[in-house]
This record gives structure tokens, C-alpha cells and sequence, in this order.
């Protein structure tokens, strides 16, 4: 039944052309148990007449056994369809909706709000483009509207309608509705930033629902539905890089070999250069071959077979991408967890990891952090339980090849099985290559911290050596006469008679880190190395000399941290850009400009400066043997040397 | 620049979705079937199937329980489509329901629905040892439909528990069962009726006559058009068949499918009736009215 077909107005073809032209918006309504989800469902099926007479009349006749509403069709009742959530008046699943209007055609995921079946609600998330978040007007920003909140954002939901329901019983007072939006704003502004609207409603009465009201004269904004009819949902799906998952290879006979599957992002043309990673083949598309025959372009999220030119093995789980734009292939990730099963996930454990096509077993090398929902911040912990989220390291046996969750959805995300009962035990949102997780990892746990207690102490190393060990961080731009610096204070050092080591991202990179490129991830991997290498080198008393740019505070700080912040010295050379840039003493900057080089400090991105360096040294105005005494003068003021 | 876009309409959305759940059953299933009804949801997962593995076959069987009362004309139609198009089809009837000479005359639909229906298939996915089957089920159909999965598990005897169904997210399907479990699949989870009929009409695919008006005998009872397909309806005393230009808007057993008065004779007038129509499609369906949450029952039992 559909209102909005005349037949004297127009021909049914007429009709099916522009009914089939309608965008496709999938949506979910989340919120506390009791703040009107169900209710709000049922009136948007009722008001956009989705429902049928039938379907009514056997609401009607369920509203007398089960329903709240004194003998009124309990619209709720449309849509809670297991018999034991009509009997306890909850939504214990996921259902799905259909209606339409005039604009498009919706898919409502409908999710449970209790906190037990907050796995629901984010398997309700995962496919949707935008949620709404009820608030019951009476009860106000509760932590279920947080945790929803939360979810929904780390689900990657780009935008959100806040529904401040059942404003009819506060009698529609302005300051209630003003309190909840502004203590939901305090809450979500520490999140990822999103598109955020706020509407006032009454579900049970229709008010604000599928048309506006009188009965908040205060509120001159458009009412839910159309919200939802005119909220850009404009797909950026097809703007990211060609990403195929092989899903199933189609090979009738000798003469052809179709890679069936769905792009997940990006377009793809007969002619694109590819590669089928992870092996790395690359090869040119020349076919795009569907029942209707071969597409000239085809985009996310289209089902298609793929033909390549060569004769090249690639089969389901691999990916075939732009060979211009790669993502990453790593056997080690970085992932947030929404863990979904009542047994507590320990680290360690193994699991099957389904990403992509590929399946493939996994390890939980380790667990990071847990993330408190209530007040944002990360906790350490020994495992997950039933709906917690935790960032984890995740090992895979085949490597994965991905994109950030937040890039690219389909490519990020993966779920975890149990090995033995084949449950779904967690959802997963790739974060990246797992590097930069190992900063803020926990140290091994009991017995394996503590190796055997060697037989020379530190303070009989610290009286031999006349010195109390310590890491002088020298960072700089490039260019600002760091290396200088650092060789000519171990000199001095070694000439007084004190012990101590000198190193830099290019030694460190000959050996330890040759495994490490210069993406941020990276240079943040290599500093960490080489700061692990600081810390045990001034375990055993030696004092150590680093030369490295370290472009970010945050990175700085966490090295402090990780050596030790009371033997920690932050040397900041503090040359500018274009002193730097005219010096080129490697010719960095020269060959920048010549070839557009990606991933200069202070060109491609900030130089962070620190706040507070323990000693700043203008390198472009003083020579380095006066840097020299200054750092010396430093180290004598502190106590490292006697 | 122009930015080059491959835009989708909703049906190519649903399209691309549905061939997707449909190769990733061949991709990860040993011994997957396809559960054929003949009726107007089946012929487009037949021919979401074709565009699947096109040029390739479909890698798999179909299958079609046949309860023995099924329209005459939708047992002469599915023949036809079978050998036009090379299936590999598998017709099931339970032997114990035909040697008792089950009737949903004499034996009441619910007793006649458990044997010929859900016992049948049951046998014919046991004997089959398939893992996996393919059904039309929409999740707009009736309630406990609508949180049905994209891939439903099912224990060692097909038994479907609400309450242990795994989650899913975004297209990453679980396949993974133990020896003897199975699982069935729904690629139309996310199509309306609206949908299929349209998506029927834009690709001109073939559907049983039955969905189109023509003048047939019918008997009413119980306020329900109920077509004389065949000599086995006894009639009562008085009663007698009478042409009316009917068509059916679901199709199952003929004692079962309510006619709905029509005049609709081409697809395109088929929906636009639709269109204006007050009172869902099930609601010719004999079998949902047994009792409030009667499909949940019957579909832990097993029945598709």
C-alpha cells in the first residue's frame, strides 16, 4: 500500500521508476530499555502507513493480553515480534523495518536496550549510516544513552539524531529539553566529532514524529522523519581506493576465470592497474563481467566478477585493490573490541579471524587498555567481559590486508570465532599496523617480569663509572645539527672518563628497525625501539645519547615515560625551518622539493615544539662545542655526573 | 573535475547484496542446496543465482518439498523452469505423510503444515546432508521474521533458538558449524514485497500464471477463497465452484492460499492493486492465524 500512487496521475511504470530511484538510508533507534524505541518504530510505520489493516487488527487484539496503553493499539507491539519480548515489554534482538516515503526507503534497525544485549545493539550499528538515540525526557542522559553514544561512534556511525522522548510528561518544558541537550553535548564532545541534531518528541502521541506539533512552540526545527528524509547521506563509499575481496572464483572453463565479489570501496574500470595482495601480483582489470553483461565502470557496493589480463592465482580471501593506492598488509594489528560472550576474553587466547573473505586463525597477543564507557578513559585490565570494548593486539597465521576502520568499513572490521563452538565472540575495528599499540602495552605479568638478578648492582656500576646514568633526547628538525651535537658530546663524555653510548634513527635503522619505513607509524615504532634500547643501557649505568627528530610531544612523552622520566633529558635544538632548509647538510629538503617526498617533519607535517625542553639551545646561533658545555653544565646540575 | 560515481538504486543495492550472500554460501559450504517453493520470492533467488555465477552454472541443487497439494499449475511451471534452464532439482515428499494420505482437509493445517512441510524438509536436508539452505524468507513478512539472520544456525535436528542466535555484523558472515549443525540462508532477508515485485517487473522474470487474474472456480469458507484445483476438495453439502477472476498474492497448497478478487491480468496491474491494497500479503496465508507467535513455534520446530 504505498499513498503516494495515483493511479489517475501518473502510470505504474512512471511510479516504479521513481520508487526504484530512491535513495536507501539504513538506520538504527537505540537508547535506555523503556525510553520508547519500539513505540517510536511502530508510529513511523503507522504514520508513513507501512502497516496493513490486518497487521493492526492483530496489534489491536495482542494490545488487550500484553498491552500498556488501556486498551489502545500499543504500536510498540508492531514491532517486538518474539513472543518472550511482548510478555516482558522488551526488545531482546535486532529487528529490521521497511518503509517508505516519498524521498526514500528505509531499513531501521531496531536494537535492544538493555545492557546485556549491547552486542545487539552494535550488530544493529554496523551496517547503518545514521542512528537515532532516544532519551527519555523524564530520566535524562542516563549510561545507557553514553554507552549507546560511544558504540554508535566507535561503530563509525557518521551522523545522530538525539530523540528527547516522552516530552508530553514533563509538559513539553523547555528547560528539560535545553538540560538533557546540553549534558548529552558535554558527553559526546570528548568523541570523534560527528554530525549531531536534537529533536523534542512524544512518540505515544505522534508529536514531532512524521509531522510537526504546536505543543512545543519553543522548537522551530523539522520534525524526525524529516530529519531522516533530508540528512545528507551522500556515500563516501566510492570516493576511497578500489578494494575487492575475492569472494568466490568463477571458472566455468579454461577460456574464463571471473573473480566474483563486492567492492567494498572505491570504482574500479576495465584498463585500472591492480594488485592482488598479499602476494603482490599485479596485473590490469579487462573485464568487469556481470549477467547483463560487461560494465564500464562499476562501484561500492556492486557485486561484480573482476577478469584480469595475465593468467595470475588469486582466490577467496584475497583482495584485489588499486595498485596506486595500497592499504596495509600486517600479521600484526591494532583493534577495538566489543567483546560479546559472557566467558571474559584472556590474553593469549586463540581464535578463527574472519576479515574481509579471509579466515584465518588469530592470537590476542596482548590487551592494551579497557575503555570506561562512562567516563572515556582507558584502563588497564587482564581481560574483557560480556559487552566491554578494549583496544587489543591481535597476531594472525595469514597476514591481513586492510584499511583503517575509520577509512575504509568494509576492509577494517572483523569479527572474532570461537574455535570450538563457532559462537561470535567479538566485533572489531582495525586501528592500524599493531606498532604503535606497544607504547602503552602492558609489561609481561608475574614471574617473566623479573629476569635472574644479576650479580653487579647498579649503584657498584654508578661509583665505577662516576656517573649516574641518564638519556639525553636530542630533537630538532632535521637539519638543526642534532648528529653534530650528539658526537661531539660522547666525545666529551668519553674524554672525562664517563660511559656512555651514542645513537640515531640511521643506526638504529642499519640493524634493530631495518623492518621499519618512514610512515608516522613507523617513525614512532623506531623511536620506541630505540628508547627500550635507552632504558636498557641505562639499567646497566651507561648513559646514553639520542639523536632523533621526534616530531610529536605525545611521542616524547611516552618515551620519558618508558625510560623513566627522572633520567630523562629533552635537549630541544631549536634551529629554525629555514635555517635548516638552507643548510641541507643531507640534502633532505633538495630532494623533497625535487620528488613531492611524503613524511618531512616540518613540511609535510608539524614540528611539535616542546613546551618545556630541560634545555633549549639555539643551534643556528651558537656552535655545537658550546651546546656541548651547556648539555655538560646540565648533566653536573642534576647529579649525573660526580 | 568531475567526480565519476557508479550509482546505485536501492534495488542494485539489494541485488549486489543478495548475489553476495549467495556466492558466499557456495564459497564456504560443503553440500549447500536451494530451497525452491516455485513461488514469486523463489524465481528471483533463481535468478539472483544465475547472475551469481554468471557465466558459470549454479554450483548447487535446487530443492522443492512437495506436500502432493500443490497448484497443478505451479508443478507443470517448476518442470518447465527446470529443464529451460538445466537445474539440478530435487523434488522431496514425505512417505510416511502420503501413505497416511495426509490432507489438510481431514488432518487440520497445523498437524498437515508439522508433516508435510516441516518433517519433509527435514528429511530431505538429512538425506541430502546438506549444510546449508537457501531460503526466500523476508524479513517483512511476519515479526519473529524480522530478526531472522542473513545466515541462520541451526542445530542437529534444524531447530532454530531464538535466543542463541550469533550476532552479525556488517557482511562478515559466520559460516563455521560442527558436524551435523546447518545453517540456513536468507539472501532476500532485506527485500520488501514491494521490492520483488518491482525487481519481478524491471527483469521480466517468468512467474507462475497463479499470480495474475484469470476466471477459476472457488469455493469460500471461512471468509477465504479457496481455488478447486483438483477433485480432493470435498465440497459440502450445497456447495459448488464458482468462476471468479481471482489471483493469489502468495502460493502454497491450494487448500491453504487464499484468492484475493481480481481483475489484475498483467504484472504491472498486479502492482498497482498492490499499491492501493489495505491487508498484507500473509493475510491469505491460513497457516500464520493458528495462534499469536504461531510462525516462532513452528520455525524452532524447523520449518523454514
Amino acid at each position: 500500500m504505498d499513498p503516494r500512487f495515483d493511479a489517475n496521475t501518473e502510470t505504474i511504470d512512471e511510479y516504479l521508476l521513481r520508487h526504484e530511484r530512491k535513495q536507501l538510508l539504513r538506520f538504527l533507534t537505540c537508547g535506555s530499555v523503556d525510553d520508547g524505541k519500539s513505540t517510536l518504530i511502530g508510529r513511523l510505520l503507522h504514520d508513513t502507513k507501512a502497516i496493513y489493516e490486518d497487521q493492526l487488527a492483530a496489534v489491536e487484539g495482542a494490545s488487550k493480553k500484553y498491552g500498556t496503553q488501556a486498551g489502545q493499539a500499543d504500536l510498540a507491539l508492531l514491532v517486538d515480534g518474539l513472543r518472550s519480548e511482548r510478555e516482558q515489554g522488551i526488545t531482546i534482538d535486532v529487528a529490521y523495518r521497511y518503509f517508505s516515503t516519498e524521498h526514500r526507503k528505509f531499513i531501521v534497525a531496531d536494537t535492544p536496550g538493555h545492557e546485556q544485549y549491547t552486542r545487539n545493539m552494535a550488530t544493529g550499528a554496523s551496517t547503518c549510516d545514521l542512528a537515532v538515540l532516544l532519551v527519555d525526557a523524564r530520566h535524562g542522559v542516563s549510561v545507557q544513552t553514553r554507552r549507546h553514544c560511544v558504540i554508535t561512534s566507535l561503530l563509525g556511525i557518521p551522523k545522530i539524531i538525539v530523540a528527547i522522548n516522552k516530552m508530553d510528561i514533563v509538559d513539553w518544558d523547555q528547560s528539560v529539553y535545553d538540560r538533557i541537550k546540553a549534558d548529552f553535548e558535554a558527553f559526546s564532545e570528548k568523541l570523534p566529532s560527528r554530525e549531531q541534531v536534537f529533536v523534542p518528541m512524544s512518540a505515544l502521541h505522534g508529536d514531532y514524529v512524521a509531522e510537526g506539533s504546536e505543543k512545543a512552540p519553543w522548537y522551530d526545527g523539522p520534525c524526525l522523519l524529516e530529519l531522516l528524509e533530508t540528512m545528507d547521506i551522500g556515500s563516501n563509499e566510492q570516493d576511497t581506493p578500489f578494494r575487492l575481496p575475492v569472494n568466490h572464483v568463477i571458472r566455468p572453463d579454461l577460456d574464463f576465470r571471473g573473480f566474483g565479489g563486492r567492492i567494498e570501496s572505491g570504482i574500479v574500470r576495465p584498463g585500472d592497474r591492480v594488485t592482488v595482495l598479499p602476494a603482490g601480483t599485479e596485473s590490469t582489470v579487462s573485464r568487469i563481467s556481470t549477467f547483463d553483461g560487461d560494465l564500464e565502470i562499476a562501484g561500492a557496493p556492486r557485486s561484480v566478477a573482476i577478469v584480469l589480463d595475465d593468467e595470475i592465482d588469486a582466490s577467496r580471501g584475497d583482495m584485489i585493490v588499486a595498485l596506486k593506492d595500497q592499504p596495509t598488509v600486517a600479521d600484526r594489528v591494532t583493534a577495538d573490541l566489543v567483546w560479546m560472550h559472557e566467558d571474559p576474553l584472556q590474553p593469549g587466547r586463540e581464535f578463527i579471524l574472519r576479515h574481509g573473505t579471509r579466515v584465518t586463525p588469530c592470537r590476542v597477543r596482548r590487551i592494551a587498555h579497557r575503555l570506561d564507557i562512562d567516563t572515556l578513559e582507558t584502563v588497564p585490565c587482564d581481560g574483557l567481559g560480556l559487552n566491554e570494548i578494549g583496544r587489543v593486539e591481535l597476531e594472525t597465521d595469514v597476514p591481513l590486508v586492510f584499511d583503517p576502520y575509520e577509512r575504509v568499513r568494509g576492509t577494517g572490521s572483523l569479527i572474532l570465532i570461537d574455535r570450538i563452538g563457532n559462537w561470535t565472540m567479538a566485533a572489531g575495528m582495525i586501528r592500524g599496523k599493531s606498532s604503535d599499540l606497544r607504547w602503552t602495552a602492558a609489561p609481561l605479568s608475574g614471574a617473566d617480569r623479573h629476569g635472574d638478578e644479576g650479580l653487579v648492582t647498579l649503584e657498584e656500576r654508578e661509583k665505577r663509572f662516576g656517573q649516574k646514568p641518564a638519556t639525553i633526547l636530542l630533537t630538532g628538525l632535521a637539519g638543526s645539527g642534532k648528529t653534530r651535537i650528539a658526537l661531539m658530546l660522547e666525545r666529551a663524555l668519553f674524554d672525562l672518563g664517563r660511559v656512555a653510548i651514542r645513537f640515531d634513527g640511521t643506526t638504529m635503522r642499519q640493524g634493530l628497525n631495518r623492518d621499519l619505513g618512514f610512515s608516522a607509524e613507523d617513525r614512532s615504532e623506531n623511536l620506541r625501539r630505540a628508547m627500550e634500547t635507552a632504558k636498557l643501557v641505562n639499567d646497566e649505568g651507561i648513559i646514553c645519547v639520542a639523536a632523533f627528530v621526534a616530531p610529536r610531544s605525545t611521542t616524547r612523552e611516552k618515551a620519558a615515560d618508558l625510560v623513566g622520566p627522572d633520567r630523562f633529558l629533552v635537549v630541544h635544538c631549536n634551529a629554525p625551518l629555514e635555517h635548516c632548509r638552507s643548510l641541507d647538510p643531507t640534502g633532505l629538503y633538495a630532494d623533497a622539493e625535487a620528488r613531492s617526498l611524503e613524511g618531512i617533519p616540518g613540511i609535510s607535517f608539524d614540528y611539535e615544539t616542546p613546551e618545556n625542553p630541560d634545555l633549549s639551545l639555539p643551534s643556528h646561533q651558537i656552535d655545537p662545542e658550546e651546546s656541548v658545555n651547556r648539555i655538560l653544565a646540565l648533566m653536573n646540575e642534576r647529579g649525573f655526573l660526580r | 573535475m568531475t567526480v565519476v560515481r557508479d550509482q546505485l538504486s536501492h534495488l542494485q543495492s539489494l541485488e549486489a547484496e543478495s548475489i553476495d550472500i549467495i556466492r558466499e554460501v557456495a564459497a564456504s559450504f560443503q553440500r549447500p542446496v536451494m530451497m525452491y517453493s516455485i513461488g514469486k520470492d523463489s524465481s528471483v533467488m533463481l535468478h539472483l543465482a544465475r547472475k551469481a555465477f554468471h557465466p558459470g552454472p549454479i554450483p548447487f541443487p535446487m530443492l522443492h518439498v512437495d506436500t502432493t497439494w500443490k497448484f497443478r499449475e505451479m508443478i507443470a511451471f517448476r518442470d518447465r523452469t527446470a529443464k529451460e534452464l538445466g537445474l539440478d532439482l530435487i523434488v522431496h515428499s514425505n512417505p510416511d505423510g502420503v501413505a497416511q494420505g495426509m490432507s489438510p482437509f481431514v488432518h487440520g493445517s497445523r498437524v498437515y503444515t508439522d508433516v508435510m512441510k516441516t518433517q519433509a524438509l527435514k528429511q530431505a536436508l538429512s538425506a541430502g546432508r546438506f549444510d546449508c539452505a537457501i531460503g526466500g524468507a523476508r524479513r517483512d513478512e511476519e515479526k519473529s521474521r524480522a530478526k531472522e539472520r542473513i545466515f541462520s544456525f541451526r542445530d542437529r535436528n534444524h531447530r532454530w533458538d531464538p535466543k542463541t542466535q550469533r550476532p552479525e555484523l556488517w557482511n562478515l558472515w559466520n559460516t563455521r558449524i560442527g558436524p551435523g549443525e546447518s545453517v540456513r540462508s536468507f539472501p532476500l532477508s532485506n527485500w520488501t514485497e514491494l521490492d520483488v515485485w518491482t525487481y519481478i517487473h524491471l527483469e521480466k522474470i517468468d512467474v507462475v500464471p497463479l499470480y495474475l487474474a484469470a476466471k477459476r472456480p472457488v469455493v469460500e469458507r471461512d471468509g477465504v477463497l479457496i481455488m478447486v484445483d483438483d477433485d480432493r476438495i470435498p465440497l459440502e453439502a450445497g456447495e459448488t465452484p464458482e468462476m471468479k477472476s481471482v489471483r493469489f498474492r502468495t502460493l502454497g497448497c491450494y487448500p491453504l492460499s487464499g484468492a484475493v478478487e481480481s481483475e489484475a491480468a498483467t504484472l504491472a496491474e498486479v502492482i498497482t492493486e498492490m499499491l492501493v491494497a489495505r491487508s498484507s500479503e500473509r493475510q491469505g496465508r491460513v497457516i500464520d492465524h493458528d495462534g499469536d507467535g504461531s510462525m516462532e513455534d513452528k520455525k524452532k520446530e524447523g520449518y523454514f
